[in-house]
């Protein structure tokens, strides 16, 4: 392996990223800076004050987590598109792992790095166009896709997402996934506030979790 | 200016935004395809990587649309449609535009009238979900560096590490799946709805990777994550109508 051009690659993906994320996040905030001057209104202080606290701590406290949990999973490039395109635990991590996974590529390696990126850069690109078309088409598609008929389907999309990414990687790591696989069970089945709300908060808690499961099997030779 | 949520002059700004980020993705995917190049990885493997993630990607991605359609009734369609396409995902935005809303005592039932609510909500949705565009650029490097040393100090470790860290992921969402179950013994069969979506979309993940095999036909294998989500969704229709 090139390591010289394997940190050139890596290290130029990291300055981009940078970039387009600073220059995104300064975008994002315009906008309400914007929409104040067009229609010259200022914000309600107290409300905004109001419901950032009732928001922020909380999903500030999951930014973090997620930051550190899913950046080593999807790789530099990944990285920088997914937490600008949002949606990642239900769609750009399990797309850019089934890719790696046919590649027969790791998310460590630059094959890895590489494969993830195109799968998560192309997953953002055509979710982005879908929802323009969903825009567009808003009229026409409002009955179809609020339709009793359709409505199930959607709501198990991530049962049917996880069922099939599931059996894949369990099958391959049976004896590490006893654990975790207990200890979700056990906690979900018994704990009522854990449902599609926070299963989010939970992803650190497994992946930690299994970590450490990881570390005591592969130390006493289990694994 | 007289206001609207669905006032011309947000939807051209929304668009805007919205092609800053997709030229963002158009530009790592043209970078990672020149660089795959440069190393030599097949171009087989590359075409399938685009067409597998592009192909499994449009069943979420519709949902999406559903989540812009649910949240336009009070927010107009330009905010949701940027708050789904920037960072954001449903039970984020709206927990964030109720929250919002409630501080004014409305809530997402009815169409905002008022600019100065618009705004205050725009704010609480945007600094609400800032953390992981700010931390990312931030902290991306130092925690693969970290990464690195873990993985440097022993092979078959790093490659035990990254399965556990996947297992992790994926043992929570199963988990997620059983959550309702135990309503079952209170007469609530609903519980039991994503419980067999889930076993059936495994199944047919399974059968894709066998029938590839023995029918010599690797699309099968190439394309199973896709088929195993769209027929795991297609059978919760028929599910949901016998346990619902």
């Amino acid at each position: 392996m090139d390591n010289k051009k394997n940190v050139s690659y890596l290290d130029s993906v990291h300055r981009d990223g940078r970039i387009w994320g600073f220059s995104l996040l300064a975008i994002l905030f315009l906008f309400p800076l914007v929409v104040s001057l067009v229609f010259s209104v200022v914000p309600d202080w107290a409300a905004l004050a109001k419901g950032a606290l009732a928001v922020a701590p909380m999903y500030w406290a999951v930014g973090v987590i997620e930051v550190i949990t899913y950046v080593p999973m999807l790789g530099a490039g990944g990285a920088y598109l997914s937490f600008v395109t949002g949606n990642i635990s239900n769609l750009k991590l399990p797309c850019a792992l089934d890719a790696m996974e046919k590649a027969d590529v790791k998310p460590n390696s630059e094959e890895g790095e590489i494969i993830s990126t195109i799968s998560i850069a192309v997953s953002s690109i055509v979710t982005t166009v879908i929802v323009i078309l969903g825009v567009i088409l808003i009229i026409p598609l409002t009955p179809v896709l609020e339709s009793p008929v359709l409505k199930p389907a959607f709501a198990q999309m991530l049962p049917a997402l996880f069922g099939g990414l599931g059996v894949v990687f369990i099958s391959k790591n049976v004896k590490l996934s006893i654990a975790p696989i207990i200890l979700m069970l056990a906690l979900f089945i018994t704990i009522p506030a854990l449902n599609s709300g926070t299963v989010g908060i939970m992803v650190p808690v497994g992946v930690v979790f299994t970590l450490i499961v990881a570390r005591i099997m592969y130390k006493k030779g289990i694994i | 200016m007289e206001f609207s949520v669905n006032h011309p002059i947000i939807f051209v700004m929304v668009g805007i935004i919205i092609a800053v980020v997709i030229a963002q993705s158009v530009y790592f995917l043209i970078r990672a395809l020149k660089r795959a190049k440069a190393i030599g990885i097949d171009k087989t493997v590359l075409k399938k990587t685009v067409l597998s993630s592009a192909i499994f990607t449009i069943a979420p991605a519709i949902s999406i649309v559903a989540g812009v359609i649910a949240l336009s009734l009070s927010l107009g369609i330009p905010l949701p449609w940027l708050r789904l396409s920037v960072i954001g995902s449903l039970s984020y935005e709206t927990i964030a535009a109720e929250r919002a809303l409630a501080a004014f005592g409305l809530n997402l039932s009815e169409v905002i009238t008022d600019p100065q609510i618009y705004v205050t909500v725009v704010w609480v949705m945007t600094f609400g979900i800032a953390a992981g565009l700010i931390l990312t650029p931030i902290f991306a490097k130092k925690i693969q560096n970290g990464m690195k040393k873990i993985e440097q100090s022993d092979k078959k470790w790093r490659e035990i590490f990254t399965n556990a860290m996947f297992l992790g992921m994926i043992s929570a969402f199963l988990g997620f799946v059983f959550c309702d179950v135990a309503n079952v013994f209170k007469g609530d069969t609903t519980g039991l709805i994503p419980v067999v979506v889930f076993f059936a979309s495994a199944i047919i993940m399974a059968l894709c990777g066998i029938l590839a095999i023995k029918l010599k036909q690797r699309w099968m294998n190439d394309y199973a994550l896709p088929i195993s989500l769209i027929a795991g969704m297609a059978i919760a229709i028929p599910v949901t109508a016998w346990l619902g």
